[in-house]
């Protein structure tokens, strides 16, 4: 039985998530969804097929040279498959709030800001949600403020959206008619039972729920020996934590 | 003659005047740290900040200062290190006026004005918050009958020029030509600035021109009216290709901020010694 640490295992979760795409992109503060897509890419490599991977933070692992516009124009022309958004809180319609919480113009405790999100969650067709903390304050009924909408009007331009929510405990998929949250996965040491008490909106669950795949030999030995070094280029803190480097 | 303006760094602290609209380029552009600690101790009054499209510890600090009565911006954060401190607080105790975007938008305004046109159109956007607090932002329909889509609405953003801009490079040719590599965002930020300093590690004694490469990496001397050369000028923001981010320096900073009074003996230390 291996060792694996709770990012390794998300990791892992995410990599799984990506082995369809053709480019993923990933933006601030993501040293896990980073670390995911790099494992993805270097797993396609080995299977002779071929995964391109933009981490904004990085200088060497980014395929633009046209200014930070670039993202949002190449998101927009449909070149980017999967990006990554996360959130202060998530409701269960798939809303987004990384701005802060109590009512905007009187608020109680002020987040960074919306990023880019009110366009990627438009434009790219596979949006990740990545939230590590799994609780009633994360995952609530209705978020506090909306950076971008988990669905739009049909005369509203969105050939993108949610498709899955990944936290610490979970694994959720998003049905986008249902406008509405399904439990795929749960870590080996949760209940669904615990996943409902701990979840602040209301979900349906999988006939065929499992538990978070565990990943095999290989693959921790690439994201051990490879990946970690190459993601301590762009997080340095996370890589020292997690890896030692 | 020269062809370019060789300033003190001073002088280019003169040149920003209390109210004005200032230019903030985001960490992985070039943070002109040096020129801010000296616009911080000279006590500039009620800047409007503009981010391209987010800061960390450049407005951070200028916010903790008393330096600045609005913002507009994507993001404010210390990255890695957490929430920035002096804003959020800012911002919860209603002392700032924030107007929040996001990263396309603040891009969009300033290509407009690169353009020398009143507004650009922008996807996305619709139906969140950001919008309806917007008020300064349009939706229309689509009035074109031969592109996009019928009846979609769209979402206009107004042009943004900018009083004043300041930021750091890596390196300035013989006649004032700006090394900016990648970070291209810096030149659309140029573009829609009324007045553009640059501040520099170094002046070499060549022409970028003479050079294919390094000709498409640079912005052209035509926009800047000052430059000023200061070494270690982005310390402890990276300067992207010369030197990585001062991460114990943030850290540092991301601790002592957390209060008013942590900041300000910070700050006293940072400005003073």
């Amino acid at each position: 039985m291996i060792e694996l640490k709770r990012e390794e295992l998300l990791i892992s979760q995410l990599a799984d998530l990506l082995v369809n795409d053709k480019h993923i992109a990933v933006g601030a503060a993501s040293p896990i969804p980073g670390a995911a897509a790099l494992l993805a890419k270097e797993e396609a490599k080995l299977q002779n097929n071929r995964i391109r991977v933009t981490i904004l933070h990085s200088n060497k692992y980014n395929n633009f040279t046209d200014g930070a516009r670039e993202l949002f124009d190449c998101a927009a022309q449909g070149r980017i498959d999967t990006f990554f958004l996360g959130g202060v809180q998530i409701d269960g319609e798939a809303n987004i709030n990384l701005v802060g919480t109590g009512s905007y113009t009187k608020i109680q405790k002020r987040f960074p800001g919306s990023f880019g999100s009110a366009l990627m969650y438009f434009v790219v067709p596979q949006i990740i949600l990545f939230r590590e903390e799994h609780s009633p304050r994360t995952l609530v009924d209705k978020v506090d403020f909306i950076s971008a909408p988990g669905f739009s009007d049909e005369n509203i331009y969105r050939p993108g959206g949610p498709k899955f929510l990944l936290t610490n405990r979970a694994l959720f998929k998003f049905n986008k008619q249902k406008k509405r949250f399904c439990l795929l996965k749960i870590h080996n040491n949760e209940s669904i039972e615990n996943i409902i008490k701990l979840t602040g909106f209301k979900f349906d669950v999988d006939d065929k729920i499992t538990n978070m795949s565990i990943p095999d030999q290989t693959r921790v030995d690439i994201l051990r020996n490879k990946i970690s070094y190459m993601v301590s280029e762009f997080y340095p803190e996370f890589a020292d934590r997690i890896w030692g480097i | 003659m020269k062809q370019f303006d060789e300033l003190s760094l001073l002088e280019i602290v003169d040149e920003v005047k209390d109210g004005d609209l200032i230019g903030i380029p985001a960490d992985y552009s070039g943070v002109p740290m040096m020129f801010t600690k000296e616009l911080i101790k000279k006590g500039v009054k009620d800047l409007k900040l503009y981010c391209l499209p987010l800061t960390t510890i450049q407005g951070d600090m200028l916010i903790g200062s008393g330096c600045v009565s609005e913002i507009e911006a994507a993001a404010v954060t210390l990255g890695e290190f957490g929430l920035a401190p002096r804003f959020s607080k800012a911002v919860e105790a209603g002392h700032i006026l924030i107007k929040d975007s996001t990263c396309p938008a603040l891009h969009a305004q300033l290509q407009a004005t690169e353009k020398s046109v009143p507004f650009m159109p922008l996807r996305g956007v619709i139906g969140s918050d950001i919008q309806k607090y917007r008020k300064d932002w349009q939706v229309i329909e689509n009035p074109m009958k031969c592109s996009g889509h019928k009846n979609e609405p769209i979402l206009l953003l107004p042009a943004v020029q900018l009083d004043v801009l300041i930021f750091h490079a890596p390196c300035v040719d013989k006649n004032g030509n700006i090394q900016i590599g990648r970070r291209r965002e810096l030149a659309t930020l140029t573009h829609a600035s009324k007045k553009v300093f640059v501040t520099t590690e170094k002046i070499l004694d060549i022409d970028f021109f003479d050079n294919e490469l390094s000709a498409a990496t640079c912005l052209p001397a035509l926009y800047v009216d000052g430059i000023s050369v200061v070494e270690n000028g982005a310390w402890p923001c990276a300067l992207p290709g010369v030197y990585g981010q001062d991460n114990d320096e943030i850290k540092k900073y991301s601790i002592a901020a957390k209060t008013q009074k942590g900041f300000e003996e910070y700050m006293q230390n940072y400005l003073f010694n």
